[in-house]
């Protein structure tokens, strides 16, 4: 609780958390907020100027962009969401499983790990898009297949160093099944942490994925996504430059407040995290050496 | 050393036959029918003989152990099919688009180096005051801008208004600034972290205080002791944003038109041309691995605490 209380007292934690709020409100409530359908065309109204109808102009299609941006804030935070969601579940249960039962088990996963981490990861991505067929599903699968292993080895790193904790060998000399031990005092432990570090990565998912969208692999038109909006409006970068603009300040700040929120929770909940991480297990990848990088 | 280095090549045989299992099981997995595909572009009627037939000649009936070692027999000998677009070896196609690439993510690794020595080491130094908090707020900004975006602001501003830069395309060195400033930007703000956590953290060292405590200047404190440590995970560091700018690349040429391997992937992805895709995968994580591999040696020639905990564990 201290944690969370150190957290709520800074102001860049605060305001990150009110614009990550903001962006999510946006996604939630798109059909009530936005004035116009996304994805109504009018070609007499196309490439517009910001009117009272059309708050921020209109697109090549006459499409109203201000309702696109807000339809896409649901696409990234969906998408986002769902890669965090899988990412955790499948790293969890490999993660567990390694740091528990250790011996050839373990060995076996993290050799597999090693293999997963030796691709770099927006182009092994692009290569499991272009074998699965392009689209937003293939898409968040490829992401989740290319970043499990790195959560993988951190929660076995985890695992490995809460399993001989005096409380976890008291539940386990008391008779605890393994499965229960796992859900109920290792997994709490490793849990906090893990939250950081998905909060830290969201960011890095959202670029990827309106990456992809840009270079016309993921969501496919009309649906409105940031990145496909940018893709769209290139064309007219001479004549209508704020129809690059919108788009990619929305996914600026969207990231950016993922980002910022991330290194708030960081550094409030886990101090061990906060500079070079003073871990034990030294084959648990550092933090700070992760490439975060996206396109 | 040199057992450090024969231990780091000898891991590297068994990785990269893993990494070739993995993109063989890829391949077959979503590949669909490669018969069917096979017929499709010979324009040859897909009738059940003529699948039958195709399945014979591209030996689609044997074992799949057999199956893969005929194609990492192949693969091992440079062979990694004919383009189905082109027709061509994808080998050769590939390598004649990789130099714009390397080009393109080599003045990229320059950027991200010259731009964040100095800017993380000011930081760390000038920590809490105002040219900390200014680096700190551009790393920031740097971390979560889309490369394209930011390409697209700098067509806008240098080519389209003040018409100071070419908007696309290779030539001259003054083609390579925007797409490598764009391309740069991420890892170099990654990179002024990574530097300035690793700078404080070593400035609380024992060696620092005694260093100061013998009355070295500030300045041989500074560059003797601190920097020199420091720097050592930004040695590792580079390995990783190469990965990075190798991907991020693909994105980069096509906002700018750069005629390198990642929008020649990109169109092959269009044009489900899977040997190409395959080729420039295992191209990528070839280049990976090694630069990776010379990054890990040259981690150990410069920290001798790496080679020895190394020499024992192989």
């Amino acid at each position: 609780m201290t944690g969370l209380a150190a957290f709520l007292r800074r102001k860049t934690a605060l305001v990150a958390l009110a614009m990550c709020l903001l962006v999510t409100g946006m996604a939630v409530f798109a059909p009530a907020l936005s004035p116009a359908d996304p994805n109504a065309t009018d070609l007499a109204i196309r490439l517009e100027n910001p009117s009272l109808r059309h708050p921020l102009g209109t697109d090549h299609l006459g499409r109203d962009i201000l309702s696109r941006l807000m339809y896409g804030a649901r696409v990234s935070l969906g998408s986002a969401a769902i890669i965090v969601a899988l990412v955790l579940g499948l790293s969890l249960m490999v993660g567990l499983l390694a740091g528990y039962a250790g011996g050839p088990v373990d060995a076996a996963l993290m050799r597999l790990c090693d293999v997963f981490l030796t691709f770099p990861t927006f182009i092994l991505a692009m290569f499991m898009v272009g074998i699965l067929g392009m689209g937003l599903t293939n898409v968040i699968l490829a992401i989740v297949l290319t970043h499990w292993a790195w959560y993988a080895r951190i929660i076995r790193g985890l695992t490995l160093s809460l399993k001989n904790r005096e409380y976890v060998l008291a539940a386990r000399a008391a008779g605890t099944p393994p499965v229960k031990l796992a859900a109920r005092h290792i997994l709490p432990g490793v849990f906090v942490q893990l939250i950081v570090l998905a909060t830290l990565d969201i960011g890095h998912m959202m670029l990827h994925v309106s990456g992809l969208s840009f270079l016309g692999l993921g969501v496919r038109p009309p649906t409105p996504e940031w990145g496909v909006m940018i893709n769209d409006a290139r064309q007219y970068i001479a004549t209508r430059p704020l129809l690059i603009l919108y788009p990619g300040l929305m996914i600026f700040l969207t990231v950016m407040s993922f980002n910022l929120l991330g290194d708030a929770l960081r550094d409030a909940l886990d101090p061990a995290l906060a500079g070079q991480p003073a871990e034990s297990e030294a084959e648990a990848a550092p933090s700070s050496l992760r490439p975060e990088v996206g396109p | 050393m040199i057992r450090f280095i024969a231990t780091r090549l000898a891991l590297l045989v068994p990785i990269l036959l893993a990494v070739s299992v993995v993109v063989f099981v890829m391949l077959r997995m979503g590949q669909g029918d490669p018969a069917m595909a096979y017929l499709r572009l010979s324009n040859i009627p897909p009738t059940d003989e003529a699948l039958a037939v195709a399945r014979e000649a591209l030996g689609l009936n044997r074992p799949y152990v057999t199956q893969y070692l005929d194609w990492l027999g192949k693969a091992l000998r440079g062979d990694f099919g004919i383009s189905y677009v082109t027709k061509r070896p994808v080998l050769g196609e590939l390598l004649y688009y990789l130099p714009a690439t390397l080009y393109l993510a080599g003045v990229s690794l320059f950027f991200t180096l010259a731009g964040s020595l100095p800017l993380g080491i000011v930081a760390a130094l000038k920590k809490d005051r105002l040219p900390d908090h200014v680096t700190r707020l551009f790393a920031y900004v740097g971390v979560s801008m889309p490369s394209f975006w930011l390409g697209f602001l700098l067509v806008y501003v240098f080519s389209v208004t003040l018409g100071w830069l070419p908007p696309m395309g290779r030539g001259g060195p003054a083609h390579v600034l925007m797409p490598a400033v764009s391309l740069a930007l991420m890892s170099l703000c990654i990179n002024i972290r990574l530097i300035r956590t690793s700078m404080l953290e070593n400035m609380d060292h024992r060696f620092v205080l005694y260093a100061r405590a013998r009355g070295l200047s500030e300045r041989t404190v500074v560059g003797g002791h601190v920097l020199r440590n420091s720097l050592i995970p930004v040695v590792t560091a580079v390995g990783m944003h190469l990965g990075e700018l190798l991907g991020g690349a693909v994105v980069v040429e096509s906002v700018f038109a750069w005629p390198g391997v990642g929008r020649f992937a990109v169109s092959a992805i269009f044009n489900r041309d899977y040997p190409v895709l395959q080729c420039f995968l295992l191209m990528m994580t070839a280049i990976f691995v090694t630069v990776n591999l010379a990054v890990d040696i040259v981690y150990a020639v410069i920290d001798p605490r790496i080679r020895i905990g190394a020499g024992e564990a192989g």
